[in-house]
């Protein structure tokens, strides 16, 4: 077993085997695990909002779907991953609060969530797994040796995607 | 008013924040004092422009179970307000509230105290927000609350994802009031940016 590294809010990070990578408490931010299974070259962004052309202050790629796939990409083929191998699973994306009133924030995690996938789509990565959606809080941790996904929420027993 | 922007925000407006950050937790602590009719002790709230990355830290840990509750504004601002509290505060006020003398050491929360815990996060949040008002002379109506139990950075990603649209930092003001045993309460405010703006005009900036 190797180190596990720490994935911010709005962050992302690179990781090869035999590393796992993790970021905790994703709410309605989306955690997107990317992983070359040839390479073992894989990474994690944790990405809070859909549309970085929609926000004039977009100076943090990391922090929106669309330019922090590209990013996490970009990073993973500089370290020797083939995008054409590369597939994807998500998690998170939840509405922790009933009736987030703020109309623009409305369904936020869905809006994630769809925005991560059409990003994904672009580039030909393929979803094999997702844990998305509910009301609930997850820590993940991602294993670019397996490609295992752990999602570990409240009140619930870890699971494996 | 110049161009306000939360990563570079120095001198003048970051104290004005800070002190209606004070006057609002202040207020807040007063009124659960008066709710569980006992002296509680206020320490000088914390108020700190934190990066995304280190709000979960400063809370004690992005997996800490918390209890939050957040509440959208209306009126002459919009935005939305969240209360946190940590676990075993959120016991220790909620058997307190009830006049319970056992106070519950678990995860779960019972139908009962979940709406008593809801009551304290809207009186926190009312006299933040009353004192807020009184301070601008501005209208501030606060929606319904609603309530969620779960690890901090889960609850926080709300008001992140609001202050995301912004910059990269979110202002958090904690709060710590003693009575038999000090309890820990944590305030994240989120003005839009054009309501930060008529905030800080309204006090003359």
């Amino acid at each position: 077993m190797g180190e596990v590294i720490k994935v911010g809010m709005a962050d992302l990070k690179l990781c090869m085997s035999p590393n796992a990578v993790t970021t905790l408490g994703l709410g309605s931010c989306v955690g997107v695990a990317i992983r070359d299974p040839q390479t073992k070259v894989g990474g994690l962004a944790h990405v809070m909002l859909p549309d970085s052309t929609a926000v004039k202050n977009n100076g943090n790629i990391a922090k929106f779907a669309d330019t922090g796939v590209d990013e996490l990409i970009r990073q993973m083929e500089a370290a020797g991953a083939s995008k054409k191998r590369m597939v994807a699973k998500i998690a998170g994306g939840a509405q922790m609060f009933a009736m987030q009133s703020k109309t623009e924030l409305v369904r936020v995690g869905e809006k994630n969530v769809n925005a991560v996938k059409a990003r994904l789509a672009m580039h030909g990565i393929k979803i094999i797994a997702e844990d998305t959606g509910a009301n609930y809080g997850r820590t993940v941790v991602f294993y670019p040796e397996t490609g295992d996904y752990e999602i570990k929420a409240v009140g619930k027993p870890v699971k494996k995607i | 008013m110049a161009n306000l922007d939360l990563n570079n925000m120095e001198g003048i407006y970051y104290d004005v924040l800070r002190e209606i950050g004070n006057i609002g937790a202040g207020n807040a602590a007063t009124s659960l004092a008066q709710m569980l009719q006992t002296k509680v002790d206020i320490s000088v709230p914390k108020i700190e422009l934190l990066d995304f990355s280190e709000v979960g830290e400063a809370m004690g840990g992005e997996e800490k179970i918390m209890a939050g509750i957040y509440l959208g504004i209306e009126g002459d601002i919009s935005g939305s307000i969240m209360f946190l509290l940590e676990e075993k505060a959120a016991h220790v006020l909620v058997a307190k509230l009830m006049g319970m003398t056992d106070v519950v050491d678990s995860h779960e929360f019972s139908e009962i105290e979940v709406s008593a815990l809801g009551e304290i996060g809207n009186i926190m949040t009312g006299a933040y927000l009353n004192s807020l008002s009184t301070l601008t002379n501005m209208k501030i109506i606060p929606t319904v609350p609603d309530l969620c139990i779960d690890m901090a950075g889960a609850l926080l990603s709300v008001p992140a994802i609001e202050f995301g649209t912004m910059g990269d930092k979110m202002l958090m003001i904690e709060t710590s009031f003693t009575d038999e045993q000090t309890i820990n309460g944590y305030f994240v405010l989120v003005p839009d940016l054009p309501s930060y703006e008529k905030l800080l005009s309204s006090l003359g900036l």
